[in-house]
């Protein structure tokens, strides 16, 4: 028996248009990553080299499980009543931008066939080649902005600050809603001057910002470094003291967002 | 009798109650539906520990920390313990509220050699202390225990099986405990009405003389007089409870009288207090809406209360502590649920028990179990989900399962096994090796670690790479052998139980006609169903010994695990479940015509399970724990809380319906950034758990550095609580095996 001719081609015009993307890990049950309790997919792939990076088995993209759209959904799909009534789907990395049309279509299928509140964990750099209408499936992007003085950013990251400063302006004026996170490590980021200046561009982006999170730096990440055969110039630093930290929560306090 | 009493005698003690079916006859359901006064608020009523009940905690925090150090405070190895083989003792007798020990002091252990003579002597002996040589000639020369008449029938198969750890934790040489006393009908009734009560009951039953219908008379009898021993005990303290208790005070006295009762008669494995809050919150809020009773002194009666159910103590052996660690007594109080009308069960007094645990500080025991419904008041769910990141103290069950099979006014006794109050009881039955089990299929009925033949007239698999058809055609019948092995043993312990070490007092607050329930268990399901997926999905070759024993399995490619959702892993645990129990259903016999059950729950005893059970073909070391009750192995849960929980919550309740443990640690930090975050993010997660059909869930939230500080500075953690699997310890209690395997366990970083 042969295959209607149609079928074939339906067959080939899916797999032509089957976006695969690289995922690094799932979990079911994130309370820290957006809103509620969370799904999130951590996609492998990320052009920044942040000296504290807890995930630092993310950073290239062949090292996370090579998936599709459909893939990514199936594993979503029976989580999903759970997650509509407890909180929502998050794509994290890596860095999720650097997967755009994987990213994107995931965010969509999320939104379409479950319902589901989104959230992109972002540090924003990437976002110029992508459309606005890109982010129409996103409900809030959290941005990760590492520092707030360029050289100190390039230091921190080994790339530059502006385009995610473009970036937040750019959700701003799209009112996409925003949660901002700063990891506070000391000697690093903890510089007072530093963090007003953060605070004040983060005052000038409106009412879209939702929170603030300052995520006290840890060592939980230092163990994969070292599994990864990397120098890790961090291993000596220690965690925030809590006075540095309700200072630095209190400088974004003292400009009226919800800080935590 | 104090003045308080002897005023009550003239007041009516059913004033002001609405009226109903409950009056005629005992029925205690009836009473709490139509009095019940369901609270849909928040905590924000409840109030602070009093001076007084801060003294009386810190005079029992002296002899607790002397317990710590020496295991067990004092004994009274001079008698036997009986209801009222003591005099009255006191923590401090002017200032308790609510009165009675189980000795004449407090944290001093009582002896019960109905049990067995020889577990009292090893008790006795591991703690330095001497049996008196009367008790010891009495129970030599002309008194027989329970465990000397299960081993004068046991079989060999049975024993070779008990010896090689393929069944363990048998209750025969231990009380076996899970029966709760409908202790609430003391107080509404009155000892007088329920002897009366027992007497029509033993007047009904009629010849012929069958061995059922004699020993039904038998037993009603020996209720008749352990109730009157009830009255007997309560005069020592000063109190008449012949008649109904007419206050708040004595309804929580007199109910605390009868599980008194049952504590100081029975060593019970589990000594459940069943579902008293809401039942007492009726009279509390009687005497307050009389404006004789405020909220603080409430709360008082009820701290005080719940210190009395924290220093129940059992002297027990060393063998009985390495499966059951840190001294539990299980004395589970069930709180909150639904009734079948749609109102809920919550009350205030739900939120004064779970209150105790800031009033006293956290402690494992009485073991607060939340009975959770996706419909409990939001009040209700956010204060659970607070005490739990607070505390770690507090179980939950899933009432929406519970319910349509046992009504609105089921407890749970010990863990996970719920039963109708005062009208049906289990004999429980331990665990089955499920691994282990696995492992004889595979040698042919020869243990791994000893080389010794267990099972006979089996051929083991001499292949050197296991093929899953062949394994399975092999498994099945050795299920058989040791189903049957089992429920022979089970039978032969709960004769020899109900003959020399009847439960009378517990039994004389039941129904005369009960429900009785055969409940059997599986441990390491875990392991087997990993096995069976490593074996199915992956390629898993045989390494055997000199002697061709296989002793090591070697997996070459990846297996989906049990605990990550994959229905290629969670299939096999289902099937694992179901056609155990179809096994143990299709057993010829089951003594009193007990309906058969089994739980997935092993307590503590997953520590010696998997130091008795040789390498498996998951990839599990030789001796390493298996997991705990239901859950998946340690780490093999990849994807989170959510999955492992989904996982867990395709165990079909209808083919477990003794219970299914599962056991969750997260770090505070992984539920939320605020409080507020984390009582809602948790409560959700209960939610979903429940809608999803999961059974039981352990909440444990703290992190792993203050348990491994606590293990390097016990002394700083004396009321640092852990839930295990089914109960809560003092983590400074358990062995440093046990405080490893908790610390091990899957910790959520996320939730």
């Amino acid at each position: 028996m042969t295959t209607p001719v149609t079928e074939i081609a339906v067959n080939f015009v899916a797999e032509r248009t089957e976006v695969k993307g690289f995922i690094h890990s799932l979990e079911t049950g994130a309370a820290v990553d957006g809103p509620g309790v969370r799904f999130v997919f951590f996609t492998s792939g990320c052009q920044f080299r942040c000296l504290y990076c807890h995930n630092p088995d993310t950073w290239k993209l062949h090292h996370g499980r090579e998936m599709s759209v459909e893939d990514a959904l199936a594993e979503l799909k029976p989580y999903a009543g759970f997650l509509k009534f407890a909180g929502g789907v998050t794509i994290s990395g890596g860095e999720p931008m650097m997967q755009p049309d994987f990213v994107g279509a995931v965010f969509k299928g999320a939104k379409e066939r479950f319902g589901l509140h989104t959230t992109l964990d972002t540090q924003g750099y990437l976002h110029e080649s992508l459309p606005d209408a890109w982010f129409e499936a996103v409900d809030l992007v959290m941005l990760d902005i590492k520092h707030s003085d360029p050289e100190q950013y390039k230091k921190i990251t080994a790339q530059p600050l502006q385009p995610t400063l473009d970036f937040a302006r750019r959700m701003a004026k799209m009112g996409k809603k925003m949660w901002i996170r700063y990891v506070l490590v000391p000697g690093l980021t903890d510089g007072f001057d530093d963090v007003e200046r953060l605070a004040d561009f983060v005052a000038s982006l409106g009412e879209v910002v939702e929170r603030v999170e300052v995520l006290p730096f840890h060592q939980l990440g230092q163990s994969k470094w070292t599994e990864l055969g990397m120098a890790y110039e961090l291993a000596d630093t220690l965690p925030p003291s809590a006075e540095c930290v309700a200072r630095v929560r209190g400088q974004f306090a003292a400009r009226g967002f919800f800080v935590s | 009798m104090d003045a308080a009493n002897k005023e009550m005698l003239a007041v009516d003690p059913w004033r002001e109650f609405v009226a109903g079916d409950w009056q005629a006859r005992v029925d205690v359901r009836d009473f709490i539906q139509n009095n019940i006064t369901p609270y849909e608020g928040d905590a924000a009523f409840l109030a602070g520990a009093t001076a007084r009940t801060q003294g009386i905690w810190d005079t029992l925090s002296v002899l607790l920390k002397e317990e710590r150090a020496r295991g067990v405070l004092d004994v009274s190895a001079d008698r036997g313990a009986s209801i009222t083989a003591h005099d009255a003792g006191y923590i401090d007798e002017k200032n308790e509220l609510i009165v009675g020990l189980q000795t004449d002091a407090p944290l001093k252990r009582a002896i019960m050699p109905n049990g067995g003579l020889r577990m009292v002597e090893n008790g006795l002996e591991a703690f330095g202390f001497k049996i008196d040589p009367m008790v010891k000639e009495i129970w030599e020369k002309y008194r027989k225990s329970h465990n000397q008449g299960v081993f004068d029938a046991y079989t060999p198969a049975i024993l070779a099986a008990r010896k090689s750890g393929v069944i363990t934790g048998l209750p025969d040489a231990y009380g076996r405990g899970r029966i709760i006393g409908d202790y609430r009908r003391v107080a509404l009734y009155g000892v007088d009405f329920l002897m009366a009560e027992r007497k029509k009951d033993w007047m009904a039953i009629k010849p012929p003389m069958t061995d059922d219908v004699i020993r039904l008379r038998e037993e009603c009898s020996e209720q008749y007089r352990a109730l009157n021993e009830l009255k007997v005990m309560a005069a020592k303290y000063g109190y008449d409870i012949a008649r109904p208790a007419a206050t708040a005070r004595e309804a929580i006295q007199w109910t605390y009288f009868a599980y008194l009762a049952a504590v100081k008669e029975q060593n019970g494995a589990a000594m459940s207090f069943g579902r008293v809050s809401t039942f007492l919150d009726i009279f509390i809020e009687r005497d307050i809406k009389a404006g004789v009773l405020n909220e603080e002194q409430a709360q008082e009666m009820i701290d005080d209360l719940v210190i009395k159910l924290r220093i129940v103590r059992f002297l027990r052996t060393p063998d009985y502590d390495a499966l059951f660690s840190g001294d539990p007594t299980w004395v589970t109080e069930s709180i909150a649920g639904m009734g079948l009308d749609g109102r809920t069960l919550v009350t205030k007094n739900s939120f004064r028990f779970l209150n105790t645990l800031y009033n006293l500080g956290p402690a494992p025991e009485p073991n607060l179990t939340v009975l959770w419904s996706t419909q409990l008041p939001r009040g209700f769910k956010d204060f659970a989900a607070k005490v739990s990141i607070d505390t770690s103290a507090i179980q939950y069950e899933n009432d929406d399962l519970m319910r349509p099979k046992w009504g609105d006014d089921y407890g749970i006794a010990c863990c996970v096994s719920a039963m109708a109050i005062g009208k049906q009881m289990q004999f429980f039955g331990a665990r089955a090796n499920l691994g282990k089990t696995l492992l004889y299929a595979i040698n042919g009925g020869v243990d791994e670690k000893s080389g010794a033949t267990v099972a006979r007239g089996f051929e083991p698999i001499t292949s050197d790479v296991l093929d899953y058809d062949e394994v399975m055609a092999k498994f099945l019948p050795m299920m058989d052998w040791v189903v049957e092995t089992y429920v022979d043993a089970l039978n032969t312990i709960h004769y020899m139980h109900d003959k020399y070490s009847y439960e009378r007092i517990e039994m004389a607050l039941h129904d005369r006609d009960i429900l009785r329930t055969m409940a059997c268990g599986i441990a390491g399901l875990s392991v087997a169903a990993d096995s069976l997926s490593a074996i199915k999905h992956a390629k898993v070759h045989v390494i055997r010994n000199e002697d061709g024993l296989a002793v090591d399995y070697k997996i070459e490619g990846e297996y989906p695990a049990y605990g990550n959702n994959d229905d290629r892993a969670d299939s096999i645990a289902v099937w694992l479940t179901e056609t155990f129990m179809e096994k143990i259903k299709a057993q010829p016999h089951f003594y009193r015509n007990a309906t058969p059950t089994q739980s997935v729950l092993t307590i503590t005893s997953n520590v010696v399970y998997g130091k008795k059970t040789g390498n498996t073909p998951c990839g599990r070391r030789s001796g390493e724990p298996f997991s705990p009750g239901a859950n998946p192995m340690n780490g093999r849960d990849v994807k989170g809380f959510v999955a492992s929980g989904a996982s867990v919550a395709k165990i079909p309740y209808s083919a477990a319906l003794d219970g299914i443990s599962w056991t969750s640690s997260a770090t505070p930090d992984a539920l939320g950034h605020t409080a507020e975050e984390r009582i809602r993010n948790l409560a959700n997660c209960l939610d979903g758990y429940v809608a999803a059909g999961g059974f039981h869930v352990n909440v444990n939230v703290f992190n792993r550095d203050t348990l491994i500080d606590a293990m390097e500075h016990p002394e700083e953690y004396p009321q640092l609580t852990v839930r295990v699997s089914g109960y809560a310890v003092n983590f400074v209690k358990l062995t440093r095996e046990q405080q490893l395997d908790v610390i091990n366990r899957t910790f959520h970083g996320k939730m």
